[in-house]
């Protein structure tokens, strides 16, 4: 990243070092350990102590929005990608239907003729299959159904440019 | 292997270690512990399991998860692309390795309205730095591209993280 800062976007506030070398260093290799966070401690220099109250504070500022797995899409149960059409007076109340159920994980208004776009993470195929036929018969609009093929990225983190 | 074999390949003991971690582990000096305990498992199930996760690509990546939004990423543009389905494994892969795509996934076209089968997420900190990285994809592809478009999202109106449901 050509920019250096060390200003967080959030909250504005100083990002210190360690919460830096946190974001930057650590978001994939977290030890499987007994004492992960005392093995990054030693790795920094720092006392586990230190690395545990500065994940809180990323986590409390919103920086990090957890530590923990990532897991890949379709791997564990069924997933899919959704779009609907929704009529610009309906968007509201169809979107807080659609996200009313707890297996949509992500909901996004966007700019398209299909201006819904949803993905749902059910446990096994007929329940996913219900969750759309559901949203199909509450609604009256149809649901595009867009599953997964094939995944070509390799998610090894993301770049975070500091402010 | 297909997405469906992978699954196949987790069991029960896998599935609840997965829901019990994809919030996030405990922030306490032995999270794996923490987890274990509360699924009455031994910690080195959990740690065993998690790493084979990891070898066999259920699990990404461990670590701290950005909140990119936050962060200032604030424009998320959905790039999507009619490529010819023979060609879309070898041009998603070479889509799939620049450095601002999050995402890039083959998936089926809907005809007549959705005619793209190529999906790459591009990120930015604004509308225009997310229009030259797509026209950077669009010069890669080149003549491959038969179309595409960008849909910007305009709001989040949910986002929980990819949850697998108990």
């Amino acid at each position: 990243m050509a920019e250096v800062s060390r200003i967080d976007a959030i909250s504005g506030r100083t990002v210190d070092p360690l919460e830096r070398a946190l974001v930057d260093g650590w978001q994939r290799d977290l030890p499987l350990s007994e004492r992960p966070y005392a093995e990054i401690a030693g790795r920094l220099g720092v006392s586990e102590d230190d690395v545990l109250a500065a994940l809180g504070r990323l986590h409390a500022r919103g920086v990090l929005s957890r530590v923990g797995a990532v897991v890949a899409p379709n791997q564990a149960g069924a997933s899919t990608l959704a779009a609907m059409a929704v009529p610009a007076d309906r968007l509201d109340h169809v979107a807080a239907l659609v996200s009313g159920y707890d297996e949509v994980n992500h909901n996004y208004e966007r700019e398209h003729a299909l201006n819904l776009w949803f993905v749902v993470a059910a446990a096994d195929a007929a329940r996913l299959r219900q969750v759309l036929d559901e949203i199909e018969a509450r609604t009256g609009l149809p649901v595009i159904d867009l599953p997964l093929v094939e995944a070509y990225h390799i998610d090894l983190g993301f770049p975070v440019q500091w402010r | 292997m297909t997405a469906q074999s992978r699954h196949e390949a987790l069991d029960e003991v896998d599935r609840r270690i997965v829901v019990a971690t994809q919030a996030g582990l405990p922030l306490v000096p032995r999270p794996y512990h923490a987890v274990a305990e509360e699924l009455g498992l031994d910690p080195d199930t959990v740690m065993g399991r998690m790493r084979r996760m990891l070898a066999t690509g259920v699990i990404r990546r461990i670590g701290a998860v950005p909140n990119h939004y936050a962060l200032g990423l604030r424009a998320n543009g959905m790039s999507v692309w009619d490529v010819a389905d023979e060609g879309v494994a070898a041009l998603g892969r070479q889509v799939g390795a620049l450095d601002f795509v999050s995402h890039c996934y083959h998936r089926p076209r809907h005809l007549p309205i959705w005619p793209y089968n190529l999906f790459a997420m591009v990120h930015g900190k604004s509308r225009a730095e997310v229009a030259d990285k797509v026209a950077s994809i669009a010069d890669l592809l080149g003549a491959a591209c038969r179309g595409h478009d960008v849909l910007y999202s305009t709001r989040i109106l949910k986002k929980s993280g990819l949850r697998l449901v108990a």
